[in-house]
């Protein structure tokens, strides 16, 4: 079954939702709460990993758009700058999906996106500015 | 036995034998030390890393009116300079911050720009705001100025780094319960992972551990150019615990080094931001040894896992000053990604980086086989492990009243 992973903006009116509640119940598909940042009353971001048959993922997204919830493909928003990069490996024993990763011969850094979960503890830590969050 | 002249010499006929510091311990292996000795004319070292006691001086020239920002205030793209010198010279040094920058006002705070960064910008050919007051005299009659201002427009443009080069250093760990932000990186509560800053067997004070050829007036590769030693680093501390080989066991020699921004390169002088805990610079240094003898040799073939450092306690044991290790363990151990402490396996990862120290060692063997950077004689050797230095903290003394009033 195919996997996406999104970043849902909510404006402040929409805060009170069980979104994710109906795209299990509704929608029959599987809910990876990757991140979240939600206030009451302000904008929330949640970052999900959503499994499930192709159709059901369409129709959930249609769900989403229409409840007024801006969604985003996960993938386009940590970005590796490589040529600020100084390969020190400072963020590599913290990302927690080894997205970020040392080919031990060269001592040099890697950067797979399609682990990204976008935690952003590499923007954290990173003395150069290297990694940069596009939400 | 070679002599510095003789192996200038050679480099100049295009036929010395130059060898990085990794290359020269296979070199060594294959043909054993003392032949190796003999074929061997110089080994090239490198190191990248931050280096927070460094800085540069700068003459900016004389504007008309003049104006004397010595004594005054002064301030580059809104970072403050030190202006206790003379008419037009100031100081920036690579922590410096802007006076409006929240800091730790909301912890831990991002330092996302600062001295360092503002060297990497000049360096890079742009041109930064200089801004300045003063009080006004006879002669320098002026009290303001705001101009932009380049490295090609100065006089001079001098790097000056009081302390750079750390010949070994801290493995940084916590073991509170709480994530710490510290100068060796984010630090996860309970032993969540472990920071280095060394590269090691390519590190220059560890190729030359006991400063037989390092010293006052040695030539350097130094932030892409051509610098110089010009002293022991502050903080120089050569009678530490040592291994049969001479490679300290804790953070042991520095070195003071100068050279000539403006024939600086940015890919070798980074600014760079430690969130939490402040602004820094990080320099790119190599320095080539010249192969005098076998046991100068042998030690510049020195490999990672022969090189030891202590685990220290960044929550507790290093700012409350108490010397406790946690354990030793090699570089090669810290460079394979995972070390043991307290029987726990931790993550390991560097701030120093090896990949670039590689290239740098690799640029110095080119230049010198190129002919184009000879070697020097250091004209004095910098203090060693026979010097009796003692490292001192700083012991706080209560003020006493000479005259009671």
């Amino acid at each position: 079954m195919p996997t996406t992973k999104i970043v849902l903006r909510f404006p402040p009116e929409l805060t009170d939702q069980p979104v994710t509640y109906k795209l299990i119940k509704e929608y029959d598909l599987m809910v990876n709460i990757l991140r979240g940042h939600i206030t009451p009353k302000e904008e929330g971001m949640l970052v999900l990993e959503l499994t499930g048959k192709k159709q059901q993922l369409n129709r959930g997204m249609k769900y989403l758009a229409n409840l007024g919830v801006e969604t985003q493909r996960l993938s386009k928003d940590i970005r590796w700058l490589k040529d600020r990069c100084t390969h020190c490996t400072a963020c590599t024993s913290l990302c927690p999906v080894h997205a970020l990763w040392v080919e031990r011969d060269t001592m040099m850094v890697n950067f797979d996106r399609d682990k990204c979960i976008a935690c952003e503890m590499c923007i954290t830590v990173c003395p150069y500015s290297a990694m940069e969050v596009q939400f | 036995m070679k002599t510095v002249e003789e192996i200038n010499e050679k480099i100049k006929k295009g036929k010395a034998l130059v060898l990085t510091a990794e290359e020269v311990i296979d070199f060594v292996r294959h043909k054993g030390s003392k032949r190796a000795a003999e074929q061997v004319d110089v080994v090239t070292t490198g190191t990248f890393g931050p280096m927070c006691s460094s800085g540069a001086y700068f003459n900016v020239g004389h504007s008309k009116p003049r104006i004397k920002i010595g004594g005054g205030k002064a301030y580059l793209n809104g970072v403050p300079v030190y202006t206790g010198l003379a008419a037009v010279d100031i100081l920036l040094g690579a922590t410096a911050i802007p006076d409006d920058d929240p800091r730790n006002a909301v912890f831990p705070g991002q330092f996302a720009y600062g001295g360092g960064h503002v060297i990497e910008e000049l360096v890079a050919g742009k041109e930064v705001r200089l801004t300045a007051t003063a009080y006004g005299t006879d002669c320098y009659p002026r009290k303001r100025i705001e101009t932009r201002i380049s490295l090609e427009d100065m006089n001079e443009a001098v790097l000056f780094n009081p302390r750079n080069c750390y010949q070994n250093y801290n493995v940084a760990v916590n073991v509170s319960d709480r994530a710490i932000y510290t100068y060796m990186g984010v630090l996860q509560p309970r032993l969540g992972n472990a920071n280095y800053c060394s590269a090691g067997q390519l590190n220059p004070l560890f190729c030359d551990p006991l400063y037989r050829t390092i010293g006052i007036g040695t030539r350097i590769f130094l932030g892409g150019g051509t610098g110089y030693v010009i002293w022991n680093g502050t903080q120089h501390n050569p009678c530490v615990p040592r291994t049969d080989l001479g490679m300290p066991r804790v953070p042991a020699g520095t070195i003071a080094v100068i050279g000539d921004l403006k024939e600086m390169h940015p890919r070798w002088l980074r600014g760079t931001s430690f969130r939490g805990y402040g602004v820094n610079l990080t320099v790119g240094i190599g320095i080539p040894i010249p192969i005098l003898d076998e046991e100068i040799l042998v030690q510049a073939a020195v490999r990672d896992e022969d090189i030891v450092t202590q685990i220290v306690d960044y929550s507790q044991s290093y700012p409350q000053r108490e010397s406790e290790s946690l354990g030793e363990v090699s570089y090669a151990q810290l460079k394979s990604g995972e070390i043991t402490v307290d029987g726990k396996q931790v993550p390991t990862a560097s701030l120093s980086s090896y990949a670039m120290a590689r290239e740098i060692a690799d640029i110095l063997k080119e230049w010198i086989q190129g002919g184009q950077f000879l070697l020097t004689e250091c004209v004095q050797r910098l203090p060693s492990r026979d010097s009796a230095i003692v490292f001192k903290g700083l012991q706080e003394k209560p003020f006493r009243a000479r005259n009671p009033i």
